[in-house]
């Protein structure tokens, strides 16, 4: 099935920002890092469609997938 | 920190007073506070003769205690008539605290109209005639450097711009930097309170300044080396802030769909990557020159979130350079052009006004029809009207609250008159909860829920449930009125959030500064204390629980994409105060 992810900030650098990616049904956040190469301890913040998640969460097809470092600001 | 300096413009009269005794252990928004609750008649009109300005460095201010620069400046606000603290960066905090100086007040107001220059040096305390050079129209950048030239190049300078003089409530204090650039005592037109009473500036001269006493040095020392630990070693204070700045929050609140957009109508927009924080540190290193991607507002300061962003050229257009209001111009008023957000940053902090209320009065004119939506050059044009100021720049000047009076409409995003920043309560629901209920009006410095709703720092609450909510809000404001007695910046927060021993080490500086041993629980009670002298100011002034309730049509106007609407009951509103 086809998701969308999306990478922010230092997660950004040597990397596309955005991509398409074909996956497995039972592919998870955590494999998805493994697979671009990001260490999770790289990643403080999930997100799938809008909404908080987590590394082992299920996608769905046409899912918006996106990863976050430690961010803060105000 | 032994003089409690009093200028009165009525009668000319200066007074050097030892400290009043209910004073010498608060600092900050906690002095600030309890001198407006005391002093400030509560129904004053606060452009009248009865209203009071107070400037007041923080208890750890001008020691070496990392990002301990921060000043507050306490009055009734013109914006929202309640009682106001607002607090900035630059020279001043740790020039004040380094000539024992407690406080500053300004009160009274002269009968001739004349503006006037105070000028503060260690044995002297003066009131000259305003320079006509820094008057009329004079932005305060050239009027930083003319009075940087005339006094010295360190001299501390606190000073309002034309709107300022013009009294428009939102007319911001501007506080020179150590580069003399700008930072401002922003919210709440403090700026029109300072215009009022005829004072053009504040001249702070330390040549002679001592250093402050610390009680124990060996034990602050200690404490502060552990203090800076902890925000260095936090990825947030110790990285991501230096290197992309407050604006990195542009892409995270859109992914979340708490963005307000095109006047709190989308919670998510398209163009995000156009003004986010990963692009300004993109261009910022890519044009070079004057850009540095990182610099700190004031001395000591270790997080360095602020950045000089260049034009195409190089040269420097703004610094300071924040998220809230490149939210403001970029997505709530739809401007799609990082260069004229820096522009329109630029012309605020030169006329003096406030950057959020004026940029999202900006997106509440674009929805009245005074300007055309996302026209970045008719908001930059209308904004720098504010300094003459015509029709349209008093009315922008005005502030949200009466853009969306003078055009009509119901969906105006102001809480106690004063413009909701960059996070929709929809969303992010724990930030609306401070937007409702801080003594404030709408501020999400008041207490930042932001922090466990979206960024998981410090707490991990669902942004669009209600559980954990009231409790996190009132935690949350507590703490911060606390932090904001200290003379610390608030992003210390984030290094000390979920760090026990950065968090002690702050209390344990505070102890050897002052020969103290508070514990955590005091802190708390401090906070606590705070707040509830400026409820009952607000109290007295006529607020009551029904002020506290965010704009009806939250309750009932869905925001996209999780289409979420505001539901906390008032009584449920009304709990984050139950303590």
């Amino acid at each position: 099935m086809k998701i969308k992810v999306k990478l922010f900030a230092t997660l950004r650098e040597k990397r596309e920002k955005e991509m398409d990616l074909e996956i497995h049904e039972t592919t998870t956040p955590g494999d998805i890092l493994d697979l671009l190469g990001i260490p999770q301890s790289e990643v403080a913040i999930i997100m799938i469609n809008g909404r908080h998640s987590k590394l082992n969460a299920s996608l769905t097809e046409n899912d918006t997938l996106a990863f976050f470092p430690a961010v803060g600001g105000g | 920190m032994n003089k409690f300096i009093r200028v009165n413009m009525s009668s000319g009269e200066i007074e050097i007073q030892a400290v009043p005794n209910q004073y010498i252990g608060l600092g900050g928004r906690a002095l600030t506070s309890s001198f407006v609750n005391d002093e400030v008649k509560p129904t004053c009109h606060p452009l009248g003769k009865n209203n009071k300005l107070i400037f007041a460095p923080g208890l750890l201010s001008g020691t070496s205690a990392p990002n301990s620069g921060r000043l507050s400046v306490g009055a009734k606000s013109p914006l929202t008539g309640t009682i106001k603290e607002c607090n900035t960066g630059g020279v001043f905090s740790q020039q004040m605290a380094k000539m024992g100086i407690k406080a500053l007040v300004i009160e009274g107001m002269p009968e001739d109209d004349k503006f006037y220059v105070i000028k503060v040096s260690m044995d002297n305390v003066a009131i000259e005639e305003a320079p006509v050079e820094i008057l009329g129209g004079c932005g305060n950048y050239d009027a930083i450097a003319f009075l940087t030239e005339k006094h010295g190049k360190n001299v501390g300078i606190a000073i309002v711009g034309p709107a300022g003089e013009h009294r428009l409530p939102s007319a911001n204090i501007s506080f020179k930097d150590p580069e003399g650039n700008i930072r401002s005592a922003g919210r709440g037109g403090l700026g029109a309170v300072m215009g009022s009473k005829k004072v053009k500036a504040v001249i702070l001269d330390d040549t002679g300044a001592g250093t402050v006493p610390i009680a124990e040095p060996e034990k602050f020392r200690a404490a502060a080396k552990v203090f800076a630990n902890a925000l260095l070693s936090h990825p947030v204070s110790g990285q991501g802030l230096a290197a992309y700045g407050t604006d990195v929050l542009v892409n995270i609140l859109n992914e979340a769909g708490g963005l307000p957009s095109y006047n709190f109508t989308q919670g998510r927009i398209d163009h995000n990557d156009i003004i986010s924080g990963e692009t300004m540190n993109a261009t910022i290193t890519e044009r070079g020159g004057d850009g540095k991607v990182s610099h700190g507002c004031h001395r000591g300061c270790i997080i360095k979130c602020s950045q000089w962003y260049p034009d195409k050229q190089g040269k420097y257009i703004t610094s300071g350079f924040e998220y809230e209001t490149i939210w403001a111009l970029g997505a709530d008023a739809g401007i799609k052009n990082l260069d004229l957000i820096a522009y329109a940053d630029r012309a605020m902090d030169d006329i003096g006004v406030d950057s959020i209320e004026v940029s999202v009065a900006v997106a509440t004119a674009m929805e009245g029809g005074l300007l055309p939506w996302g026209d970045g050059e008719a908001a930059l044009d209308a904004i720098k009207q504010i300094a003459v100021p015509t029709p349209l720049g008093r009315i922008l000047g005005g502030g949200c609250a009466v853009v969306g009076k003078v055009c009509g409409l119901y969906r105006t995003p102001v809480v106690k008159d004063q413009a909701i920043p960059a996070y929709d309560p929809r969303s992010v629901k724990g930030i609306g909860l401070t937007y409702a209920t801080t003594p404030m009006g709408a501020d999400h410095t008041a207490g930042y829920c932001v922090s466990g709703n979206i960024l998981k720092v410090g707490g991990d609450l669902d942004p669009l449930k209600k559980d954990g909510q009231i409790e996190y809000a009132r935690s949350m404001q507590i703490g911060t009125a606390a932090v904001d007695s200290t003379g610390m910046c608030l992003f210390v927060y984030f290094g000390i959030a979920d760090s026990p021993e950065g968090y002690q080490a702050l209390i344990d500086m505070i102890n050897a500064q002052y020969g103290l041993s508070l514990t955590s629980g005091d802190v708390d009670k401090l906070g606590e204390s705070v707040l509830k002298v400026e409820r009952d100011f607000n109290k007295r002034a006529g607020f009551t629980n029904a002020h506290d309730r965010l704009p009806e049509f939250f309750e009932y106007e869905a925001l996209p994409p999780h289409n979420q609407v505001w539901d906390f009951t008032p009584e449920e509103i009304d709990e984050v105060y139950n303590f």
